[in-house]
């Protein structure tokens, strides 16, 4: 049993909450650039919130499922069609085996992710089903999909689907589609441009002149069509050091903000090198990664001084809102 | 959260760093995700969202690394020792005349000291499997060359300054490529996937082009 690609849209991976332990040998986390839209997708199918996923970018994919599935569609919206039918997001939907999922271009956000009952069956590389292209490997053959591709689904996906739909409160049927009359929040989308990414004064953040300093905080940058999920580089004020200090490479993080000699900042995202040797202005705090991974290339974004206390408070406000969400939905699941 | 123990190389506090790792690694805290030891620091990766994250973060931290900094003395050297084969022919070695012309080392001399000394893998990252190692012999440290090298092929062994690397992908770089290594640096489907540790000792040994044709 699997899905079939019949279109792999612009650059469509299989994603999960990513490998960890092995930084230490350069070996990055990876895993879904917004992890909240990913934990939301696997909930509402009944998945534990590592199961692996499909990570959709921009342009989404044509899919045909060749079983019945419990499916659901989180984080960007991509207009995304069942054999021309709307397909509701940020629900559960049982489609049918033959049933064509058509993606198009992302409305909202940039990024979605399409979860299905039992995950996708690939086989973990160190750890984890998540993609890694720039050392090719994760995922399906360390790539990005393509069409003809069969990406094999959980034994049994259709018997657990239908009994996982089965237990869902207040089912709906709409257009031929059987979803329910609710949906879980999407908690990541971008409300308005500029949005406001916090992020803290980084390790060099002294280094910079007065001006850079200021600007950082100050300007609106635009996330430039050359960023990827390495990172986003933005454009905006050139940012000035005072000295030209020669830095040895030491660790980077998700989130780090860092300003190579062209005075442009790249902000650090999922598959980010572990080290490197550029000075660092800031540091995105957690809970706002996920918001920053759903800008799309032109997309702009206002930094706003945060400390490591405000950081850590927007952290368990966000981590409130995503438990309460699950909550409800594995209660559903455990009856 | 990044310790940093000064902003220059200091070999030996490096092989302290990779014992605070060990020692740290030891305790098994279900809320770090990564110890990564570095040139002259520390990271430590922490999972923002675990239930036993412990408040306040920084201050608990540091109390950790002062902890584990006082065990540490047991932990040393868990290095590995590691034979790497290189092939320093001129194939492979793209800059071994350059770097002759600019150290005044005659290309037999490099190679017999870059084999002759036992050095240190000081950190591994950038991309997967990729080492930063130390202990040069200080007669070949060139500064990087002026223009980068568009493409270095995988497993060229490279140096500058104090350092030698040696690349486990196809990569652009400035670094002097003085030979190539037919061993695979990361491969994921191995075990352990990667050639290279932190704290690992490494030994290069000159081999012919017929012996790199058979450990391809």
């Amino acid at each position: 049993m699997s899905l079939h690609i019949l279109r792999p849209g612009l650059m469509t991976t299989v994603q999960d909450r990513g490998r960890h332990g092995m930084q230490h040998l350069g070996v990055v986390p990876s895993g879904a650039m917004d992890p909240v839209a990913l934990e939301l997708a696997n909930g509402l199918v009944g998945n534990r919130g590592d199961e692996a996923v499909l990570e959709i970018t921009v342009l989404g994919p044509e899919i045909a499922f060749e079983c019945d599935a419990l499916v659901a569609l989180c984080g960007a919206q991509m207009d995304a069609r069942i054999d021309g039918a709307p397909l509701p997001e940020n629900r559960p939907v049982f489609l049918v085996a033959g049933a064509v999922l058509s993606a198009r271009r992302a409305t909202l956000g940039s990024r979605a992710y399409l979860a299905v009952a039992g995950g996708i069956a690939l086989a973990p590389v160190l750890g984890s089903r998540s993609t890694y292209l720039p050392a090719r490997f994760g995922g399906l053959q360390g790539r990005a999909l393509r069409a003809g591709d069969r990406l094999p689904l959980a034994e049994q996906v259709a018997a657990v689907s239908l009994k996982r739909y089965a237990k869902l409160p207040n089912k709906r049927e709409t257009a031929g589609l059987r979803s329910v009359a609710w949906s879980a929040p999407p908690l990541t989308l971008p409300a308005r441009e500029p949005i406001v990414i916090h992020a803290m004064e980084g390790r060099h953040h002294a280094h910079f002149d007065a001006a850079a300093r200021r600007a950082f905080f100050d300007a609106t940058w635009r996330v430039t069509p050359d960023s990827n999920r390495m990172g986003f580089r933005l454009a905006g004020p050139t940012l000035a050091r005072e000295e030209a200090l020669e830095i040895l490479s030491e660790p980077t993080c998700l989130g780090t903000v860092q300003v190579p000699a062209n005075g442009l900042p790249i902000a650090l995202m999922a598959d980010h090198q572990t080290t490197g040797g550029y000075p660092k202005i800031a540091e995105v705090a957690a809970a706002d990664v996920p918001r920053l991974a759903q800008l799309a290339p032109g997309g702009t974004v206002q930094f706003a001084r945060c400390t490591l206390e405000q950081a850590g408070e927007l952290r368990h406000a966000l981590r409130q809102r995503l438990d309460a969400a699950l909550r409800s939905l594995a209660w559903s699941y455990r009856k | 959260m990044y310790a940093e123990f000064g902003d220059q190389l200091d070999l030996e506090v490096n092989q302290s760093l990779q014992a605070l790792a060990a020692a740290l690694r030891a305790r098994s805290l279900p809320w770090i995700q990564d110890v990564v030891p570095a040139l002259c620091g520390i990271a430590v990766h922490i999972d923002p969202y675990h239930p036993q994250l412990p408040e306040p973060l920084l201050e608990h931290c540091e109390a950790l690394l002062r902890d584990c900094f006082k065990a540490a003395s047991r932990f040393e050297d868990a290095g590995r020792s590691v034979e790497v084969p290189v092939c320093y022919e001129a194939e492979f070695g793209l800059d071994l005349l350059d770097v002759a012309e600019r150290t005044s080392v005659p290309v037999e001399d490099i190679i017999r000291r870059h084999t002759k000394n036992v050095h240190r893998v000081l950190m591994v990252g950038f991309s997967p499997g990729q080492p930063y190692i130390g202990g040069l012999d200080a007669k070949l440290a060139v500064p990087r060359r002026a223009t980068p090298r568009t493409l270095m092929p995988a497993g060229s062994v490279a140096i500058a300054n104090a350092q030698t690397a040696v690349y486990p992908y196809a990569t652009p770089g400035g670094w002097s490529v003085i030979g190539r290594t037919p061993l695979k640096v990361f491969d994921p489907a191995r075990d352990p996937a990667s050639l290279f540790a932190p704290g690992d000792r490494v030994r290069f040994i000159a081999i012919g082009r017929g012996e790199f044709e058979r450990l391809l």
